[in-house]
């Protein structure tokens, strides 16, 4: 039976999370040099183009269609056939079909957008298109399977994972570290600044990242209730002690900047994902606080030590944050707040914590490896980097034709 | 006749401005400028530690004066410009050939 008010929240819900990804485009966009200012933005824009086509023709129906011994769904959506005005009889069984396949569409959307930060300002973008479909395809789909889909062997292990922790943060996270080792650094890292040429283009896309994440959690819910609400608060508490801690954090280091307080709010984000829906609100607290410092050091140790130019730190933000958020969703979760998922330690339970590991192992490990495939296959017949004069005059002109900015003189 | 380009701070550019015009120089092109001189730059801070920004804002102003008014407008611009601190700026003194106003075809001194 179709439910008025979980449909009007899941439609709601999908736009939400679809605005993230514009969100993540000027997210990005901010934090690179003008020169490959659209560029950037294009990566995440030109996912709503390619990956919600490839989701609707079989996407969808791989993902979530019928178990093929836990590994991968079946071809029987294959291009939306069967899903229809009436609910599934598996997932969210109170709104329309159509209605969950698209919200799941979003998340497929924003994951393949996620990665392209790690390797802005040198990426081809051709090459980037086709590895993003390989990506999708190999990668996304059977981790979605393996997590979300029925069937699939990581849930029926008891693996939870609220609302993509594993499949969206830790997969994104970890195979755009991959992606920064087959691409090299960018020319001149890190010894010529790469300033930031608009904070606030930050801002405003951490703002409405902040925003589509109540799509992202509370929609993950499936319904309108009590759940939605108790995921909604505690993703708005995890942001909040994310953004809080980093500002601190970055305060006793010298200053208190706008770019590190949006940035620990999206880490928190992230770190709250896997959770939201099976702890308290108020664990938001310390799963958010915990994920800003250890985003924040493992920057340091990446970027600053290790000299790793994982340029929009993707690996820190998306990778660390998904990692600590899964393993937290076993510490903090409880029967009593979502009778579906587990008691974790801090309830009695010290098995879920050793789940939620296997499932951080399992999706790293694998996403490392394909990503490091298909990324090499698509470097030796197309070339994943742009040539030297073109990584020089800008990926904005020399990939798109195009410039951010007009003017008499420029 | 007489060019003077000073490069001053940007938040000294209205006292300047001021001073010049109370001794009657008024006209002058403005132009926000990037430079660098002993100062050598500042640190500025990305999500985690620091990168050096060596090229900072400045302020460049131009204007033609009389052989007789250059230490004038060089001590009015020196007086609202100085700080003391690293960082306050150049001026530089170049002679100038020919002056024409555009408008009127007047030139030299007819023309500043």
């Amino acid at each position: 039976m179709v439910n008025t008010g979980d449909t009007a929240w899941l439609l709601m819900s999908s736009a939400l999370v679809m605005l993230m990804t514009p969100g993540l485009a000027l997210f990005y966009g901010g934090m690179v040099r003008r020169k490959n200012l659209l560029s950037t933005m294009m990566m995440s824009f030109a996912c709503l183009g390619l990956v919600a086509l490839l989701w609707v023709l079989y996407g969808y129906s791989l993902s979530f269609g019928t178990d093929h011994s836990g590994i991968i769904g079946g071809f029987n959506f294959l291009g939306l056939t069967g899903v229809g005005q009436e609910p599934s009889s598996v997932y969210a069984t109170t709104v329309p079909h159509l209605a969950f396949m698209i919200f799941q569409a979003m998340f497929a959307i924003i994951t393949v957008a996620l990665f392209t930060g790690s390797i802005v300002e040198r990426v081809k973008f051709s090459a980037l298109l086709v590895f993003s479909a390989l990506w999708l395809t190999l990668v996304y789909v059977p981790v979605a399977h393996w997590v979300w889909g029925s069937g699939g062997w990581l849930a029926k292990l008891g693996v939870l994972d609220f609302a993509g922790g594993a499949v969206v943060h830790i997969n994104a996270g970890v195979s755009a570290l991959a992606l920064v080792l087959l691409l090299g650094k960018r020319r001149g890292f890190p010894q010529d600044s790469m300033e930031p040429n608009n904070i606030p283009l930050v801002v405003l896309g951490a703002g409405l990242l902040w925003f589509g994440w109540f799509g992202f959690n509370a929609g993950s819910a499936l319904t309108s209730g009590g759940l939605a609400s108790s995921a909604f608060v505690a993703t708005n508490t995890a942001a909040a002690a994310a953004a809080f801690t980093w500002m601190v954090v970055s305060w006793i280091h010298r200053r208190p900047t706008i770019l590190g307080t949006v940035t620990g709010a999206v880490v928190g984000l992230v770190a709250i994902t896997p959770a939201a829906g099976f702890v308290p609100p108020l664990a938001g607290i310390p799963i958010g606080a915990v994920a800003a410092v250890i985003s924040y050091y493992g920057m340091v140790f990446l970027k600053l030590k290790l000299g790793f130019d994982d340029s929009l730190d993707v690996f820190a933000c998306h990778g660390l944050g998904g990692i600590w958020g899964a393993l937290a969703t076993g510490i903090f979760a409880t029967l009593a707040t979502n009778s579906a998922g587990a008691d974790g330690l801090m309830a009695g339970g010290g098995m879920q914590v050793l789940k939620q590991l296997l499932g951080v192992i399992v999706v790293g490990a694998f996403a490392f490896c394909l990503t490091w495939t298909l990324g090499k296959l698509v470097d030796k017949t197309i070339g994943l980097r742009v040539g030297q004069s073109e990584e020089t005059v800008g990926l904005d002109l020399s990939q798109h034709g195009e410039r951010a900015y007009g003017g008499l003189l420029r | 006749m007489k060019k003077i380009e000073a490069i001053i701070r940007e938040e000294r550019l209205n006292a300047v401005k001021k001073a010049l015009e109370e001794k009657s120089y008024f006209g002058m092109t403005v132009s926000e400028v990037s430079g660098r001189g002993k100062q050598k730059g500042i640190p500025l801070q990305w999500r985690v530690g620091e990168y050096r920004v060596d090229l900072l804002p400045k302020i460049k102003i131009e204007l033609v004066v009389l052989d007789e008014d250059v230490d004038l407008a060089i001590e009015a611009i020196i007086r609202n410009a100085r700080t003391g601190e690293t960082g306050d700026g150049k001026i530089f003194v170049l002679p100038v050939e020919h002056v024409v106003r555009v408008r009127t075809g007047d030139r030299n001194e007819n023309a500043i």
